[in-house]
């Protein structure tokens, strides 16, 4: 899905072309404002939010929202700051992001290189579990991972997360693998090579780019999902998402506006971070996700 | 593979069972935990459940099967009337708002922008964040007391008045403006990867013929954006449908119950209120709605490609 500027046939003149930039501009503030604001405010002492200007720069520049975020914040019962619920959160994403990238390669190559019988059934049963409320499964989930004895645990939200992230992985990667020519792989066959031979000599070195999508789509995903770390783990065990909210909503004391903001920052920077490095693929993810083809 | 070669027969057949063993496990997953849960879900909402689990210590059971019941209780809760009546509100509002947006931006970016490199990471960026992120900054900016009322009031405009976000009537449309905020950059998107597939030529040749600009995106290129229109749609309508996250950010559902939704509503009944049977047949309710919407397109999509 390439975004590339093309030769346009429409003209406009020099009026037209203000207006254009305007609005452009007008519109790149308003979807910056939110960070400006967060930015600013968690370099601000919590006087200057509550007895100021929102808007304004800090007058006293302080890193120490951040530190009290991080380390010694009110989320849960401890005042641990969101330390320990961001390591949660990296333990729970990584082992997900492998386990349902590997799946999804797996899968698509099987779907359009060893294609049987109903396999577009299969397909379109897995591409449907992709959209589908997560409201419906909640419970019946909930009631597995209790008598799994994974209720809380991080390696039960891996369990989740790679159940239902193989729907978007496997998309990825049969989009991907249909359009690889079939002659090779039937070339490598005659030539007597096996099914994990070809796919790992033949698909998976020109796999780069699908993978780097598919990591990141899934990287984001899990990292910003809220619903199943607040239903299956909001204890010790919560990811970032969850501490996060624990710590703004927390109705005790004083509400220290400048640490939900760093503490929020904190929660975005991973994504952010992605985005800012690999844009261009998380866009092509976002793409072959609602237009597939 | 890595079998002798000596016996060709079993080694092709297990060639050809190979691929089907690979995809078992996924298929295996997806028909336990997402079909075999969607039909628990459906078994629950028959039932008077309210807790889990189902069964006593004894392993007896503790819920009897009352059919229909729960449906019909459902749909006479005030509670679930408002968060569906809000759902249809937030719901058409995000979505016209986010292509209003979405299409202006993208038509204006097609115009050989200078710095486009720059200007459309910045409009996108949203869609990676989480929304517990946007919720927490969006809900620190519109409130009266610190956010931006407070800072009109300061910069000399004391008049200025804006407590949406505390209000009962205007709550609900902080939650689209939050909403907003965060897809349309990716609607923008999907336009923009639309109008860049226009074929130029006849652009050209209608602007031989006349055609103002104007009549040009109207009769030409705007409805050649219907496959865009078409999935913006059903990503918006489903991610609304799905809206959790930042209802509970942003608002917590309130003030009162101004921004409640069936995702904030299923929660609370199933996991809060122990009213386990009603929060299953609202998301029975809410899977339905997502699968008229989906399944259509996704026929469509899998049809085409054959």
């Amino acid at each position: 899905m390439a975004i590339a500027p093309q030769e346009s046939a429409v003209k406009t003149g020099r009026v037209t072309r203000f207006v254009l930039y305007t609005v452009l501009i007008v519109f790149a503030l308003f979807y910056l404002l939110p960070l400006f604001i967060m930015v600013i405010n968690s370099l601000k002492p919590l006087g200057e939010i509550t007895g100021g200007n929102m808007m304004a720069l800090p007058q006293v520049w302080t890193w120490e929202p951040w530190a009290k975020a991080w380390s010694s914040a009110q989320v849960g019962v401890e005042p641990t700051g969101l330390k320990p619920y961001f390591w949660n959160s990296i333990k729970m994403v990584v082992p997900a992001v492998v386990i349902s990238t590997m799946a999804g390669a797996l899968n698509g190559y099987v779907l359009t290189k060893w294609r049987f019988r109903g396999d577009t059934i299969i397909f379109g049963l897995m591409l449907f579990s992709c959209f589908i409320p997560f409201q419906i499964v909640l419970i019946p989930m909930a009631r597995i991972l209790g008598l799994l004895g994974l209720s809380g645990s991080t390696t039960g939200l891996v369990l989740v997360h790679v159940v239902y992230g193989i729907g978007f992985s496997t998309l990825y990667f049969r989009n991907y693998y249909a359009a690889f020519p079939s002659e090779l792989v039937r070339a490598a066959q005659i030539d007597g090579a096996g099914f994990f031979q070809i796919f790992w000599r033949i698909l998976l070195p020109s796999s780069g780019p699908i993978i780097v999508v598919c990591v990141i789509w899934q990287f984001t995903n899990i990292w910003n999902d809220f619903l199943f770390g607040a239903s299956f783990a909001s204890g010790d065990g919560a990811p970032m998402t969850v501490a996060l909210n624990n710590l703004v909503q927390s109705s005790t004391g004083v509400k220290e506006y400048n640490v939900h903001f760093a503490g929020a920052i904190m929660a975005a920077l991973p994504t952010l971070v992605v985005y800012i490095v690999a844009g261009r693929y998380f866009v092509r993810g976002l793409m072959a996700g609602s237009v597939k083809g | 593979m890595a079998q002798p070669q000596t016996a060709p027969d079993a080694r092709t057949r297990l060639q050809t069972l190979i691929p089907k063993l690979v995809l078992s496990p996924s298929v295996a997953a997806m028909v336990v935990f997402v079909y075999g849960f969607i039909l628990f879900t459906v078994y629950v909402s028959f039932t008077d459940s309210r807790i889990l689990p189902f069964v006593d210590a004894k392993g007896a059971r503790s819920y009897d099967l009352i059919g229909l019941s729960n449906y019909a209780k459902l749909f006479k809760l005030s509670h679930w009337e408002i968060a569906i009546t809000n759902l249809a509100v937030f719901a058409t509002l995000y979505i016209l708002i986010c292509c209003a947006i979405g299409l202006l931006l993208a038509i204006f970016l097609d115009q050989k922008i200078r710095g486009e490199g720059l200007l459309r990471p910045i409009y996108l960026y949203p869609m990676a964040l989480s929304f517990i992120v946007t919720g927490t900054a969006w809900k620190w900016f519109l409130d009266p007391g610190i956010g931006l009322e407070n800072t009109m009031h300061l910069w000399g405009w004391t008049s200025f008045s804006f407590d949406w976000i505390k209000n009962r009537d205007y709550a609900l449309y902080c939650l689209v403006i939050a909403a907003v905020w965060q897809s349309s950059g990716f609607v923008m998107a999907m336009f923009l990867a639309g109008l860049r597939g226009i074929d130029n030529e006849i652009l050209k040749a209608a602007q031989m013929d006349g055609a103002s600009n104007w009549q040009l995106y109207r009769r030409i290129i705007i409805p050649q954006l219907r496959p865009a229109f078409l999935s913006a749609f059903v990503i918006l309508s489903h991610l609304a449908i799905k809206s959790y996250d930042l209802v509970i950010a942003l608002t917590g559902g309130g003030p009162g119950r101004a921004t409640e939704l069936p995702a904030t509503f299923m929660y609370s009944y199933t996991f809060s209120r122990n009213q386990m049977g009603i929060g299953a047949a609202s998301a029975v309710i809410m899977l339905m709605t997502v699968a008229a919407i989906i399944v259509p397109y996704l026929y469509a999509e899998l049809r085409e490609k054959r």
